[in-house]
């Protein structure tokens, strides 16, 4: 299962384990999109083992959902796999949560 | 839907290959001709591609060799290094060890082993050698035009990359990140803005689809080619717009006019990447917002010329130029890469579909209904066309197998220091894929056995009044439904007595037998004579023979040798077009049906009474004035039941030799899909297969070669008893 959920003091926290990549898009959309009704939210990416293109879709996807009516997203915890994809599209600031840099950057 | 990486991969494989094998004849030819700037380019590009597809499924082994071959090629292209022989070795030897590095890193996945990391060392310190300090030209070579057009304006020192993928390029397997790794290994990647704006609400957006666009500010001392050949392989459908260094604000102008986002947006982010200053911006936008006075806005290239901004000339060259690509692409386009499995599918499918279509006509014939039977008629020539198309599908040239040699001739006559030419004629002979496939080996058998033992030394030519160089010959027609394969040498010939009595050693020949010369050159194609033994004795003419006809036997074809003392030797191979399905004869005895294929049929004769009565005593007949040995399929057989009352003789031809097979009943001609007979039967002479008739009865194809061969002994030794 590549998604846990559970609501705490009104904030839905999701942890999504595992690739974000081509191959789970399909099924990590379904997953996450009943999730972006909520008021606030926040999603855990420290079981993210691997992400390509379309894993970052799926995060501007959801952010720019939640920020259409002014709602809450915060990434948290974000594996090395992803801060190599926000580094490289330099997209870290779309999201603007605060990220550990890495060494190399 | 499929998402397939090893897909891609693969079809990066194959273009490796074809394009090493391109280089390989290049250099080749380079050898002969090292003039030849032509030559020379196909050479470089060939490198210059592998190297970048290589890139992109991330083989650094393959990209970093290929990189420092591509340097020297690209120093040779420009003059600083003349073209000799050595360095022609070399770049051969760089070839073969790329082609190992694409099937071991690439088809495999595996590590190079420790011989050949040693040898990727040694080139390397060759290449090293011919590799001059390195340049950062490239660019300014490749496309002075644009460089030197200069507006007033220019923009920054960096390449601007806007890219809008094809909405697929997930699905093929492609990530636009590993594009952007790629590029960072060829330069420095200043700025990268992703543009999600492209993607749908939640509700409709399809996570598998590419909806990202970047704007990628990019520095690189790579010219304009080797940038845009990172995106080769997604060309198709995206939008890949790379705007040089120094590039007039104009051209960022237009730019932004054709990109789908937002024009404010754009501008924005080009200013912020650094690619314009504001200002430069603001004015080129207001300047194309003011049409000319008649309203009609003008393209856009008459526009930079009015303004002098590019010279009448650069237009025209850009726009040929782009003809040109057009030109090309619609020709590449001509072909379909198709799996061979699909069209061995297809095949068997036509296969089974003749099967059912002679049972239709069967019935049709049976129900006597004469609408029925045109219907059928009518099906029967559709599916023979349908047949004889999907079997041409398969039919390739053997002139890509033969050019082959050139390479192999080239490095075996060096290695025994001799000098032979090879002469190639029938290249463009077609024959079935899966045949060329597994004629290799025994040809490459074949052709060294000639350089190596047929052609004499240059003193030993001179001496004997030839020519010092020697010459070996590949030839290929077609003849009877087979393909013939000649391969012969000027060289010295065979020497018949040495074959004869070691044919007496080892028990192949009867003290007392009579041979002709063909039938003891033939011997060395004998289990028995591929002897360490007889490779001294026999100057090495025989070794591993035997394997080379069990090869071509497989293929139901027949190998045969030629040979004149002084003059030299021919090998001479024969094999089917086909595997699949041929044009049978059917005849039948008693109740069992047989299948001749029909490419080998001449003709048919009834035997008369007076014959059939002369044939208890002899086995063959007078054919005007002919001497023609028959084959009694009843006897040969051993199919029991009485004689009918008439019998019919289907001459046959193979080989240059006839035979008469003796039949009861001829029931003419039909489309035979081969069924390969289990491994039960695989010793049964005179048998090559089975087919399936309309009825759904087996009838059993015959192997005419072999009963060919088994008549013309039988009647040799009646005459060499009498």
């Amino acid at each position: 299962m590549p998604i846990r959920a559970e609501t705490r003091n009104g904030v839905c926290h999701l942890a999504i384990e595992g690739e974000m990549t081509i191959y789970t898009a399909a099924e990590l959309k379904n997953e996450i999109t009943p999730h972006l009704s909520e008021p606030q939210i926040e999603i855990n990416l420290s079981g993210v083992s691997e992400m390509d293109s379309s894993g970052l879709q799926l995060l501007i996807l959801a952010k720019r959902e939640t920020q259409r009516d002014e709602r809450v997203l915060h990434l948290t915890g974000h594996s090395q796999a992803v801060l190599d994809v926000l580094d490289i599209c330099n997209m870290a600031a779309y999201f603007g949560d605060p990220l550990i840099i890495s060494s190399h950057a | 839907m499929s998402i397939n990486l090893d897909q891609a991969l693969q079809t990066f494989i194959a273009e490796a290959r074809e394009l090493l094998e391109d280089m390989e004849n290049s250099l080749l030819q380079l050898e002969s001709d090292p003039e030849n700037a032509e030559i020379i380019g196909a050479i470089f590009r060939a490198a210059h591609t592998i190297k970048g597809s290589a890139g992109l499924f991330g083989l650094d082994q393959v990209v970093g060799y290929t990189h420092i071959v591509e340097n020297v090629l690209d120093r040779v292209r420009d003059g600083s290094i003349p073209i000799e022989g050595n360095l022609v070795a070399l770049l051969l030897e760089s070839r073969d060890h790329m082609a190992e590095l694409v099937s071991v890193v690439a088809d495999q996945g595996g590590e190079l082993d420790d011989a050949a990391l040693k040898r990727d060392k040694a080139l390397r310190a060759r290449l090293q050698a011919y590799q001059g300090v390195q340049t950062g030209h490239a660019a300014a070579v490749i496309e002075p035009e644009i460089e030197a057009s200069g507006g007033d304006v220019e923009g920054t020192d960096s390449w601007h990359l806007s890219l809008r993928f094809d909405r697929e390029i997930l699905k093929n397997g492609m990530d636009p990140i590993s594009f952007f790794r790629y590029l960072g290994t060829m330069g420095e990647i200043v700025s990268i803005v992703t543009l999600p704006d492209a993607m749908p609400p939640a509700s409709e957006m399809d996570p598998e689809l590419c909806y990202l666009g970047f704007e990628v500010n990019f520095r690189s001392d790579a010219d304009k080619n080797t940038i845009a050949g990172v995106f080769d392989f997604v060309r198709e459908n995206s939008s890949i717009r790379i705007l040089p260094p120094h590039s007039k604000v104009a051209e960022y102008i237009e730019l932004i006019r054709s990109l789908p986002e937002d024009e404010k947006r754009l501008g924005d982010i080009l200013v912020t990447s650094g690619a314009l200053t504001r200002q430069e911006l603001e004015e080129g936008l207001d300047a194309q917002k003011h049409p000319d006075a008649d309203g009609a806005s003008p393209p856009l290239g008459e526009i930079l010329v009015e303004q002098c901004s590019v010279e009448q000339e650069v237009v025209q060259a850009a726009l040929e130029k782009q003809s040109q690509a057009r030109e090309s692409k619609s020709k590449e386009n001509r072909y379909v890469r198709v799996h061979a499995d699909k069209l061995d599918e297809l095949i068997n499918l036509v296969g089974e579909l003749v099967i059912a279509g002679a049972g239709a006509n069967l019935l049709a014939q049976r129900a006597n209904d004469s609408s029925l039977q045109e219907a059928t008629s009518t099906m029967s020539r559709l599916v023979e066309e349908i047949r004889d198309g999907a079997l041409k599908l398969r039919m390739v040239p053997i002139g890509d197998t033969f050019s082959r040699f050139q390479r192999v001739v080239r490095d075996v006559s060096k290695e025994l220091g001799k000098d032979i030419d090879l002469l190639i004629s029938g290249a463009e002979t077609e024959l079935d894929k899966t045949v060329v496939e597994k004629i290799g080996d025994p040809l490459m058998h074949l052709v060294r056995n000639a350089m190596d033992h047929g052609i004499e030394s240059a003193e030993k030519r001179l001496a004997a009044g030839k020519l010092a160089k020697g010459t070996l010959k590949l030839n290929a027609y077609h003849d009877s439904g087979s393909i013939a394969i000649e391969i012969s040498d000027d060289g010295g010939g065979l020497n018949r007595d040495r074959i004869l009595q070691k044919g007496l050693e080892r028990g192949l020949v009867q003290p007392n037998q009579v041979l002709t010369d063909h039938e003891i050159y033939n011997l060395i194609f004998e289990a028995g004579f591929s002897t360490a033994e007889a490779v001294t004795n026999l100057s090495g003419r025989g070794v591993g023979m035997d394997v080379v006809k069990r090869n071509i036997v497989a293929l139901r074809g027949s190998v045969e040798l030629d040979s004149q003392t002084g003059q030299g030797t021919t090998v001479r191979i024969r094999l089917p077009l086909t595997l699949a399905i041929i044009d049978g004869f059917l005849v039948s005895v008693d109740k069992s049906g047989y299948v001749v294929p029909l490419d080998m049929v001449i003709e048919c004769v009834e035997l008369t009474e007076s014959e059939r009565q002369g044939m208890k005593e002899r086995s063959y007949l007078n054919l005007r004035g002919e001497v023609l040995p028959l084959v009694p399929l009843r006897t040969h057989f051993e199919v029991e039941g009485s004689h009918s009352r008439r019998e019919n003789v289907v001459v046959v031809q193979y080989a240059g030799q006839k035979a008469g097979l003796v039949v009861d009943e001829l029931q003419g001609e039909f489309q035979t899909v081969i069924k390969p007979l289990g491994k039960l039967f695989s010793n049964l002479r005179g048998i090559s297969g089975s087919t399936i008739l309309g009825t759904g009865e087996v009838a059993l194809i015959l192997d005419v070669p072999s009963l060919v061969q088994q008549a013309a002994n039988a009647e040799q030794k009646v005459a060499s008893a009498g």
